[in-house]
């Protein structure tokens, strides 16, 4: 099959952070993502791009696949940074373009903003580009595990995660049939106005619904015949670890944090 | 459980429907199949087979009658023991696979037992080696063949070690390679396991090699036997509106011509066998 039908981005790999437990992984993220927005100097600023750039290099995924996962941002960044040079009046004026002035601030706001912007999304993408979508599935339950006490149903929302997982690349194959199918039958998806490309997706949609309701009752019958009978007393096959290299890596991060903090000003 | 009674399956005078206002779908059905045994039932869209596999293993509950597996009854209690010896195969390949891998789906039941993790992981490696899937261990589904998918379907049920093992029409939708495929990984793990193998099919040629039959139609037992009688009351048969395979067609027209068959060939050689004799005699 086509190599489209990968899910995320996920790219094999034997580095350190590929072999980190995807729990350690998750709640790096999640702090890192604060205190991003805690740095206020150039200083504190380098340390943290330096910091997440060697984090990439060590991934050893080719620079290229992490530029390319970043395009889509590329355009928020700029804008932002526009805005903000628009928008922002403070400092002394720098430049006058077309007789709009250029204030020193905004061009410091608009880099520094871009920049955590840039670094958060950097680091996220990490995070899908060296964990394959169960793990992270598997992660999220561990995670949220002490939610149950609220009544959560969170080995529930993980099956359903994972089920959804397994079933993308089956309703995209299916999706093309139908197409193909509708398509021989005269229906045009290619040209005509908006509307009639929008209408013409309903044939589509129909027939796609009902054989996914169709699966899932199947499904659910097929789980049941085989003693499915909710996350109550149920083993894991999958096992998540918290290994020394999890430890490092946590070190390793409050020691950057940590110096981040005192770059502050 | 096992060994309680000689007969797998029991139905006692059941009767089913889905719905009070609806019309019966199987009208007082009783019939008893044996352990160890490979039994087909078989019968037209609507004939009540794949209902009859859903009461085994207590998918449904009957309204009238009883229903004996190994002699313990299926009922509301009894269930998750029930579902312990028979596993159960379905039709779509696609719609049984849980796993995002062949290995997890495999695990799945496992899982459901809370089998510990060590065992499973031996568990998984020995059934997968006897449906030949072992190196597909880490494939996603969209990357196996409906033959093969069905063949870790058959892996994931056998990983739980039931007794029965029933197809509910699991070959419907394969080419016939994959049904070739499918029809000796089952009978491989019969032999080797014990199993009792029940084949829900409307498929005629599948039936040949099972030991017992069983036909429906219209929700009641119509012929049941094997195959050989089945097939020798040819006009029961076609009333029915099932076939009847080629080579039984053929020596049933030879004797209509007057040679004197002795018995009813089903496959090819018992048809050579037939008519080798028949000419030593004449």
């Amino acid at each position: 099959m086509n190599s489209a039908f990968i899910i995320g981005q996920y790219i094999p790999g034997e580095s350190f952070i590929h072999r980190l437990d995807p729990r350690t992984k998750i709640s790096l993220i999640f702090f890192f993502v604060i205190f991003v927005f805690f740095a206020n100097s150039v200083l504190s600023y380098a340390l943290l791009t330096i910091f997440s750039f060697l984090v990439a290099l060590s991934t050893k995924i080719k620079p290229s696949f992490i530029i390319k996962g970043l395009t889509p941002v590329w355009f928020l960044i700029i804008f932002t940074f526009t805005i903000h040079l628009i928008v922002t009046q403070e400092g002394e004026v720098l430049y006058r373009i077309l007789g709009f002035p250029i204030y020193s601030g905004a061009l410091i706001q608009g880099f520094s903003i871009s920049l955590r912007f840039f670094l958060l999304i950097l680091f996220t993408s990490l995070l899908t580009l060296t964990t394959t979508p169960i793990e992270i599935t598997d992660a999220i339950e561990s995670l949220l595990n002490p939610l149950k006490k609220i009544r959560l149903p969170v080995h529930e929302l993980a099956l359903m995660m994972s089920i959804s997982l397994r079933f993308i690349p089956t309703l995209m194959q299916e999706t093309d049939k139908i197409s193909k199918a509708q398509a021989s039958r005269g229906v045009d998806f290619r040209s005509g106005s908006l509307k009639s490309r929008v209408e013409a997706v309903i044939p589509l949609l129909v027939p796609l619904f009902i054989s996914a309701f169709k699966r899932a009752e199947e499904l659910a019958m097929a789980m049941e015949a085989r003693g499915y009978r909710g996350g109550e007393g149920r083993t894991k096959l999958r096992e998540l670890k918290i290994r020394k290299l999890d430890y490092l890596a946590m070190i390793l991060f409050s020691l950057v944090i940590a110096g981040m903090f005192l770059l502050r000003k | 459980m096992k060994y309680m009674n000689n007969y797998a399956v029991e139905f006692n005078n059941v009767s089913f429907r889905y719905h009070e206002d609806e019309p019966w779908i199987l009208k007082d059905v009783s019939f008893k199949i044996e352990a160890n045994k490979t039994t087909a039932i078989i019968g037209h869209n609507g004939s009540g087979k794949s209902t009859i596999a859903k009461l085994m293993n207590g998918l449904l509950l009957p309204e009238h009658g009883q229903i004996y597996i190994y002699g313990t009854r299926v009922e509301e209690e009894s269930i998750w023991d029930i579902r312990r010896e028979v596993g159960m195969v379905f039709q779509n390949p696609d719609n049984q696979f849980v796993g995002t891998t062949v290995k997890d789906d495999v695990a799945f039941g496992l899982e459901n037992r809370g089998i510990p993790r060590l065992d499973m992981q031996k568990r998984i490696d020995e059934t997968l080696k006897a449906v030949g899937m072992i190196d597909y261990l880490l494939h996603e589904p969209y990357r196996l063949s409906g033959g093969q998918k069905q063949r870790v379907a058959i892996a994931s049920v056998m990983a739980i070690t039931p007794s029965i093992l029933i197809l509910d029409e699991a070959t419907s939708m394969l080419d016939p390679l994959g049904r070739k495929e499918i029809l000796e990984t089952v009978q491989h793990l019969r032999k080797k396991d014990n199993l009792s193998l029940i084949m829900i099919s409307h498929e005629v040629n599948e039936m040949i090699k099972a030991d017992y039959v069983i036909v429906m139609e219209d929700g009641k037992v119509s012929i049941e036997g094997t195959p050989k009688t089945i097939f020798s009351s040819e006009d029961r048969v076609k009333e029915v509106g099932l076939d009847i395979p080629l080579v039984t067609e053929f020596a049933l027209s030879l004797k209509r011509h007057g040679m004197e068959l002795e018995s009813n060939p089903l496959t090819h050689e018992e048809l050579l066998e037939t008519l080798w004799t028949y000419h030593l005699k004449t």
